[in-house]
């Protein structure tokens, strides 16, 4: 009798092809990354273009190197709950101590 | 066998919710790593700005950070890729891979050696400022993830090399392959963050 576990290996999960496409696409994201940094376009452009290029990238490596998207729902619950759980840490201490300086 | 039980069997057991436990372990323990790193993160975030005396973030080398963290986003390819050959039951590609992620960790880990050696001649130390500590707290931190990850790439290699990792043995692939991708992410972050945005 089949396992959850291999239940939840569906039959599209990723071929090394796949892999290697996911690798050029990280390597283009990174790529353009340095360039926005190297040509100095506006802060704010330049903040939330990082932000959201690196998120692409952790999307990217968790969901087809990690096989998250391809795994059982449990493995996803629990990763990211204390991946939200971090950024609402992250966030909470950012604003609270942004304008503290040492004496 | 004793071995067996050590390398880890990928054979469907039951267990309660019909998930394997040791990969429901390794993805509890990523999800608490998250919250380890975020900690120091946002310490970084709040003291990046704070550099009273010493110097600060202009040391920083874009280019050269990007090519380890390029070195670092392909060892993710390599180790999946190492996964996959040993799921297909090619055990020597499968050791090639994982001998050629291990290596790219290793050359990262270099890399950092040196940038932090420069950083040292510099005038940036752990001591400096608060700048300084938390710089090298978080990515110091991380380096030792990546000289653990590294250490564990290869003792599977060694196994391999004697024997002992065999397409059977592909969970415990798995999980090592879990902790490298983990290891790879954070940089993705820390890359961003210490390094792309400006303070």
């Amino acid at each position: 009798m089949a396992t959850a576990e291999q239940q939840a290996h569906t039959e599209d999960h990723p071929t090394p092809r796949t892999y290697i496409n996911v690798a050029i696409l990280l390597t283009v994201i990174t790529i353009v990354e340095v360039a926005i940094v190297i040509i100095e376009v506006p802060t704010v452009f330049l903040i939330s273009s990082l932000l959201a290029l690196s998120a692409v990238k952790f999307a990217f490596v968790v969901g087809w190197f990690m096989h998250l998207k391809f795994d059982a729902k449990l493995y996803q619950a629990l990763f990211l709950g204390g991946l939200f759980l971090a950024i609402a840490v992250l966030l909470a201490l950012v604003a609270l101590f942004e304008n503290f300086t040492l004496p | 066998m004793a071995h067996d039980a050590t390398m880890g069997q990928a054979e469907a057991h039951y267990t309660t919710t019909g998930l394997d436990h040791r990969k429901i372990l390794m993805w509890v323990f990523l999800a608490s790593d998250c919250l380890f790193f975020g900690a120091l993160i946002s310490t970084y975030m709040v003291y990046r700005s704070n550099v009273p005396v010493g110097p600060g973030p202009e040391l920083f080398d874009i280019p050269y950070t990007s090519v380890s963290a390029f070195v670092l986003l392909m060892s993710s390819l390599t180790m999946v890729l190492a996964l996959a050959a040993l799921q297909r039951g090619n055990s020597r590609q499968a050791r090639l891979w994982l001998l050629a992620t291990a290596l790219q960790g290793a050359v990262f880990l270099g890399g950092q050696f040196y940038e932090f050696n420069l950083f040292v001649d510099q005038g940036l130390t752990l001591t400096t400022s608060v700048f300084g500590t938390s710089f090298f707290v978080l990515t110091g931190f991380h380096g030792t993830h990546v000289a653990i990850g590294v250490f564990m790439l290869l003792t599977l290699v060694g196994a391999s090399y004697m024997g002992r990792l065999k397409p059977k043995h592909h969970l415990t692939v798995e999980l090592v392959g879990l902790y490298w991708h983990f290891v790879d992410i954070v940089w993705i972050v820390i890359f961003t963050v210490v390094y792309l945005i400006p303070s």
